[in-house]
């Protein structure tokens, strides 16, 4: 049997997943990661993006985090994110709606903390949207 | 007749003020389920953030946070969460005695107390008492967002970091169920946080986590983002709290006023069959006169 490990994804509001997985990808700071059983501990923030879990029959679930923090423990991977959505949960018109709105607040914008807001927003919109694009060619 | 009229009105307007109390049981009733779903939603997050914390604290970090130091207490802080309207019972009556409590034992050991304060009865409450109020916020509504508790948190860490403050406490009503409501005072600050038996086994050897892309700014926002989500739950706990204790509060008033309007019946009954037996006498004396 592949070696597995427990990952828990939660957001404030409520918990969105919890199980094993053979492999865990996630949307760090610095880039992308690939998270396998027996990982070295590791801490870090993560970015807007799509974590996907790899389960032990093979299938693939995916999520969207809005950001926050993962920890990473040899048998424990846990996401800490603002907000996380099932992929096929999100909804693709209000995310392209976010992001007109999240691009003509940035170009309002006049100081540096609406511009920083907007394009946190923006972010998150662009993220959204490319999660969903990689499902719907996962689907294909 | 004059005394039969006096209790009509009175019976009148107690029945009205049943009205409210009934009315206002129900809306706590409905307000109080959805606060316990919110509470409930919220605690996953609480007890996975509380887990990470205690893999940091047994780590053997190069950069070592400020709040994870045992500092020697000096001054102390206490983040306070209070209703914002009344009418709720003894709720927060019982968590001001048992902060009072706490802040003397504070001041006999010769420390200073700083209070920050969710929720105007508690601002009122010890701004009349001159307590050092150093942050607060008030008309949080019954669905508070972390956002709205951040500044108020934030003035406290900050104070904290600079060495303000030594301690830091969280004191807010504890939710056992829809009758009990436990007044607890916590501490936030320092971090402690104690790990099972397995665990510490595992965590026991010398360890450090790998970071990205620099412990600082991870372990900082780590940190903050725990506080805040343990006053975050604090404060959700405390809205459906205020609920129970309301919806229990006006249903015993209501009760109250049930038994008074029938013992109020009962008096009125009495002086009108009085007056008429009165009448009566009178018209049969005016009739055996004539």
């Amino acid at each position: 049997m592949a070696m597995t490990i427990h990952i828990d994804i939660v957001s404030a509001e409520a918990e969105v997943f919890s199980g094993t997985a053979t492999m865990v990808f996630a949307p760090a700071e610095m880039g992308e990661l690939g998270i396998l059983p027996r990982h070295t501990p590791l801490l870090t923030r993560l970015v807007p993006g799509e974590v996907r879990v790899q389960r032990d029959d093979g299938r693939e679930e995916s999520f969207y985090v809005s950001g926050g923090i993962l920890e990473v423990q040899p048998h424990v991977v846990t996401v800490l994110s603002d907000t996380a959505q099932r992929a096929e949960d999100l909804d693709e018109a209000v995310a392209m709606a976010a992001r007109e709105r999240a691009e003509k607040a940035l170009s309002d914008a006049h100081s540096a903390m609406d511009q920083a807001q907007a394009q946190a927003q923006l972010a998150q919109a662009v993220a959204q949207l490319r999660v969903l694009e990689r499902l719907r060619k996962r689907r294909r | 007749m004059a005394g039969a009229k006096e209790i009509r009105t009175k019976i009148k307007s107690i029945a009205n003020t049943r009205k409210i109390t009934k009315a206002m049981e129900m809306v706590a009733a409905s307000k109080m389920r959805k606060a316990q779903e919110r509470m409930q939603s919220s605690r996953p997050y609480a007890d996975r953030i509380r887990r990470v914390v205690t893999h940091l604290a047994y780590a053997h970090t190069e950069y070592v946070h400020p709040y994870l130091v045992q500092r020697e207490a000096r001054r102390v802080g206490l983040i306070l969460v209070s209703t914002d309207r009344g009418l709720c019972g003894g709720l927060n009556v019982n968590l001001f005695k048992a902060v009072l409590g706490r802040m003397q034992e504070w001041q006999q050991a010769g420390l200073e107390v700083d209070l920050a304060v969710f929720g105007s009865k508690g601002s009122q409450f010890f701004r009349r008492l001159s307590g050092n109020l150093v942050a607060q916020a008030t008309h949080l509504g019954d669905a508070p967002g972390v956002h709205e508790l951040i500044g108020t948190v934030k003035t406290m860490l900050d104070a904290y970091q600079e060495g303000r403050l030594d301690r830091l406490y969280l004191g807010y009503n504890r939710f056992v169920n829809t009758m009990t409501q436990r007044p607890s005072i916590e501490r936030l600050l320092p971090v402690a946080t104690e790990a099972s038996e397995e665990e510490r086994k595992i965590l026991a050897h010398h360890w450090d986590y790998l970071y990205e892309p620099d412990s600082r700014p991870v372990i900082d926002a780590l940190l903050t983002r725990y506080i805040e989500s343990l006053v975050y739950q604090g404060v959700v706990e405390n809205v459906a709290c205020e609920m129970a204790a309301r919806m229990v509060a006006m249903k015993s008033a209501s009760d109250n006023a049930a038994s008074l309007i029938d013992e109020l019946q009962l008096a009125y009954n009495k002086a009108r069959q009085a007056a008429i037996t009165q009448e009566i006498s009178e018209i049969v004396g005016g009739a055996a006169a004539v």
